[in-house]
């Protein structure tokens, strides 16, 4: 069975899967306890499953293990904790932008990748990011707000 | 391949382990789970084991602990709605002690009184509300104990900030001191006093929920991410088409996916395997052979096989005076409305974990009932119900009854044919085809206007699916592939309600047609037949309203006696900015894109929650697209407990139920359902997201009712009115896709031609 070295959170792992083509989410999930990306759907439709791969949002379900390389991933556990979070975390706390929550992964990740590259990224701008990502339980607008307050806090201490 | 007729008895793990062929010592990928952040939500609860169920008694919710803290046990579950927090606040507030001392266990029939089941907007107009008379109990019993220890009247002390202490000032004995760690010993007292609202300081305020920060990093363990020792991933291959038979199952299609196998049990089939993508590879890969079923009627003919039956009984729901004689009399204004077969579509694919072993069964789940559930597996796996402990561990969204349920028997099968815990998930297409879906619903109204425009007669009538008498649960897919017996029928949820126009009318019949079955698996979904009742009563409410010539809330005004329904109305309206008129608006006849407003009221089941909806709306004439630019609700559901959550939970029911309104159709033809994906099935997306102005109204001295759900019924007519009010075309079957909006522009330039 094929084993990889993967960047995960600035650690260096060491996975062994039985498929090289296996989905990093399951790598992420079950070989190294990372429960924070989600399986929604397996087929990039909906976004819960988002990490960062050196430095983009990425669709974990359709990245092959074997795939990935040296490239740094970062996942939702490796942005903040719930004591010390990411701006964008804090902000998402803020807004309670999370009804169940199954989402918010995706939210936060995809929501981190924007203001890494845009921090002062407009409303427009955070809805067209967030366009891939779903929320069924309707926290779109609370998600917004928290991405505003970010952008708009930028600069300053948020 | 293990085969097991009947659903007869388990194998032993070496029974299975030979039957399977499985080697010793495979790797096990996957152990590494954060069970500490379980602990640590679950917060030590299993001490508890033990302890009474009763929900009469006091010691069913509450365990005052040594330190002063507390536990509640509460039998309804948070499924994203903010119970979590608004129960404790309950709770916190009349026991007397800050809400960050109340710690709370949800849902686990270990532990929990059975407070029903977490559907109906009831969590806190029923569970929370029992839980603080619970609280209130307790509270006189601490004060009672208090009063003893200290030699003074109970009327002199008060119970505040977890002690009970002198009005008048002094030292106070703790909660811990007086009662810590042990029991009550009491009858929930129904007339414990309550605290008055006016002194409340927790009861209202926007206390931010507890599981949010653990949410946003990722640490906090869904059903979807729980995992257990020794534990097999197992995936259910569900039938080509509904209600079809195994025919054969070719083992050696999946020989040489690591250590997967195949589960048999006549028409069930499942595969199980260490590694999770392992058993999802397997599942894909397995060569099974079904007979070819063609029992449905297909999206495309539901509305004409709601019409034709057959019909089990008809119902008349309400009558005042005589509407068929005054419609009879009159030239009346008639409307059909349908309202599709639509998915839960729950983000996360359901998903549970089960131990059956040695006679017993620990089931995790995010079942919306863990209390139903309990007994349902008990039943199906013939189990004493003592032997099945049902924990819950929050899921993805279900709004309603979702898979949930179907993945706990799914889950139960294959530990009890394996030997070992299970974790099912089901894949995406799982969740899209096979959730029990929202029924379809077909309303026929007739009116009429009196000479000053008023209304003057009313008639219902609506053709829906029947759920069955007594029927205790959705008859779930795994024990009926596997031969199993259950209770058969339908289910709905209560969706013949908010049929009748909520304004004066002399003369009014609502009636129902009840048909025997439904074109698929129903339950209840969010406000369960609510929605599309309110679709129709509002929708026709505005034709009247247009017909008479009249502005559609001065119309629906001069019909409304209700004080609390008037507010609701008259500050919806306000948010907007609503200029009186009649609709349609005087451009609806021009070119390019098209602007307008609408809205519709509703009293959530006649004696619950009131809201009102209004919205602002362009319609592109060219691609028939609409887009909502701002969306306006107040809602009044009585005393507030939580001011956020509330106000979350309007904002849910206004977005999903945009969703359902513009988008959502489940597809399926003659043998199964289709739209299988968030392509063929989508729902709202961020750009489609509007403005929202929200006005929640507290009113403290009246009981608290639900919000989650009563928000998500004016959607619809608000938007079909808003649409009818820029354009002039009335759309009258849901979802609004561009296709149809096209469709009905096309259609009425052509009765406007024939006309002219």
């Amino acid at each position: 069975m094929p084993t990889y070295r993967l960047s995960v959170n600035g650690e260096s792992r060491s996975v062994t899967v039985s498929d090289p083509k296996q989905p990093l989410l399951y790598v992420l999930r079950n070989s190294l306890g990372l429960t924070g990306a989600k399986y929604g759907c397996g087929l990039g439709q909906c976004g819960a499953c988002t990490v960062h791969i050196g430095g983009k949002a990425v669709r974990s379900c359709l990245v092959p293990v074997s795939s990935v390389g040296a490239k740094r991933i970062t996942t939702i556990e490796g942005l903040g904790t719930p004591e010390a979070p990411h701006p964008v975390q804090a902000a998402f706390i803020a807004e309670q932008a999370a009804q169940c929550g199954y989402c918010v992964n995706g939210m936060v990740m995809t929501s981190a990748a924007l203001l890494a590259q845009k921090p002062r990224a407009t409303l427009g701008e955070c809805k067209a990011a967030l366009a891939g990502n779903l929320c069924r339980c309707g926290t779109q607008h609370r998600i917004e707000r928290a991405v505003m307050r970010v952008s708009q806090g930028a600069g300053s201490k948020a | 391949m293990i085969a097991v007729a009947n659903g007869g008895g388990a194998l032993s793990r070496r029974e299975f382990l030979k039957a399977s062929g499985a080697a010793a010592g495979v790797l096990v990928i996957g152990a590494a789970i954060p069970r500490i952040a379980l602990a640590q939500q679950r917060g030590g609860a299993e001490a508890a084991i033990g302890k009474t169920l009763d929900a009469s008694e006091v010691d069913g919710f509450f365990a005052v602990h040594a330190d002063g803290s507390v536990t509640l046990f509460s039998g309804k579950v948070d499924l994203g709605t903010g119970l979590r927090i608004a129960i404790p606040q309950m709770a916190a507030e009349e026991l007397g002690i800050d809400v960050a001392r109340i710690r709370i266990i949800e849902g686990d029939t270990g532990l929990t009184p059975d407070q029903g089941a977490t559907a109906g907007s009831t969590g806190i107009m029923r569970g929370g509300v029992q839980i603080r008379q619970a609280a209130a109990t307790a509270r006189e019993a601490l004060i009672g104990i208090a009063a003893q220890r200290l030699g003074r009247p109970a009327a002199e002390l008060e119970a505040v900030n977890g002690e009970v202490r002198p009005r008048a000032g002094g030292a106070g004995l703790g909660f811990g001191e007086l009662i810590g760690d042990k029991r009550f010993g009491l009858k929930l007292d129904a007339k414990a006093p309550l605290r008055d609202p006016s002194a409340y300081t927790m009861v209202g305020k926007p206390i931010k929920r507890p599981d949010v920060p653990a949410k946003v990093t990722g640490r906090h363990v869904y059903m979807q991410d729980f995992s257990v020792p020794g534990m097999l991933h197992g995936r259910v291959i569900r039938p080509s088409s509904v209600g079809a038979k195994l025919v054969s199952v070719d083992e050696a299609s999946i020989r040489g996916i690591g250590n997967a196998r195949v589960v048999r049990i006549n028409d069930f089939v499942g595969v199980v395997a260490d590694d999770e993508w392992d058993a999802i590879r397997a599942a894909r890969a397995l060569k099974a052979t079904w007979t070819k079923e063609e029992g449905l009627v297909g999206d495309a003919g539901v509305r004409d096989w709601m019409r034709r039956g057959p019909f089990e009984a008809d119902e008349t729901l309400m009558k005042r005076g005589d509407a068929r004689a005054a419609l009879a009399a009159g030239k009346p204004l008639k409307a059909s409305y349908y309202w599709p077969v639509q998915s839960h579509a729950s983000m996360g694919p359901s998903c549970a974990v089960v131990d059956l072993r040695d006679g017993k069964a620990m089931v995790w789940s995010a079942s919306q009932a863990t209390h139903r559930l309990r007994g349902i597996v008990a039943r199906l796996m013939q189990l004493p119900a003592e032997a099945v402990r049902v924990v819950y561990l929050d899921g993805a969204g279900c709004y309603g009854m979702n898979g949930h349920d179907d993945a706990a028997a799914d889950a139960a099968l294959l530990s009890r044919a394996t030997g070992r815990p299970v974790r099912v998930q089901w894949m995406r297409e799982d969740e899209h085809a096979w959730d029990p879906k929202g029924p379809p619903q077909l309303l026929d109204l007739e009116g009429t206007l009196t000479p000053d425009g008023r209304i003057g007669a009313w008639k219902t009538e609506m053709f829906l699916p029947r759920a069955t008498a007594s029927l205790p649960n959705v008859p779930l897919l795994g024990p009926a592939a596997a031969g199993i017996a259950q209770p058969m029928g339908i289910s709905t949820g209560l969706i013949s309600q908010n049929g009748n126009p909520p304004y004066a009318a002399p003369n009014v019949e609502v009636m129902v047609h009840w048909l025997k079955d439904a074109p698929l698996r129903p339950s209840n979904i969010r406000a369960p037949g609510k929605v599309a009742n309110c679709f129709a009563v509002e929708s026709f409410t505005d034709e009247l309203a247009a017909a008479a010539g009249r502005d559609p809330v001065e119309f629906r005004l001069q019909g409304l006696g209700d004080a609390r329904g008037i507010e609701v109305l008259k500050r919806t309206v306000a948010l907007l900015g609503w200029q009186p008129r009649p609709s349609p608006a005087p451009t609806a006849n021009g070119k390019g894109v098209a602007v307008g407003r609408g809205m519709a009221y509703m009293h959530y089941k006649n004696n619950e929650t009131y809201v009102a909806v209004a919205m602002e709306v362009e319609v592109d004439r060219g691609s028939g697209a609409i887009r909502v630019k701002r969306l306006a609700c107040a809602h009044d559901c009585g005393l507030v407990i939580n001011a956020d959550a509330v106000r979350a939970q309007i904002e849910g029911n206004l977005l999903q139920t945009l969703s359902r309104t513009l988008h959502e159709e489940t597809k399926f033809d003659r043998s199964a359902v289709s739209s299988r994906d968030w392509s063929s099935y989508p729902i709202l997306k961020f750009p489609e997201v509007p403005e929202m102005l929200i006005d929640v109204v507290d009113r403290p001295k009246e009981p608290p009712l639900g919000a989650g759900e009563a928000a998500a019924t004016p959607v619809p007519a608000a938007l079909a009115n808003a649409v009818f009010d820029a354009c002039g075309v009335r759309l009258r079957t849901a979802p609004f896709t561009r296709e149809r909006v096209k469709a009905a522009m096309v259609a009425m330039a052509t009765e406007n031609k024939r006309k002219a």
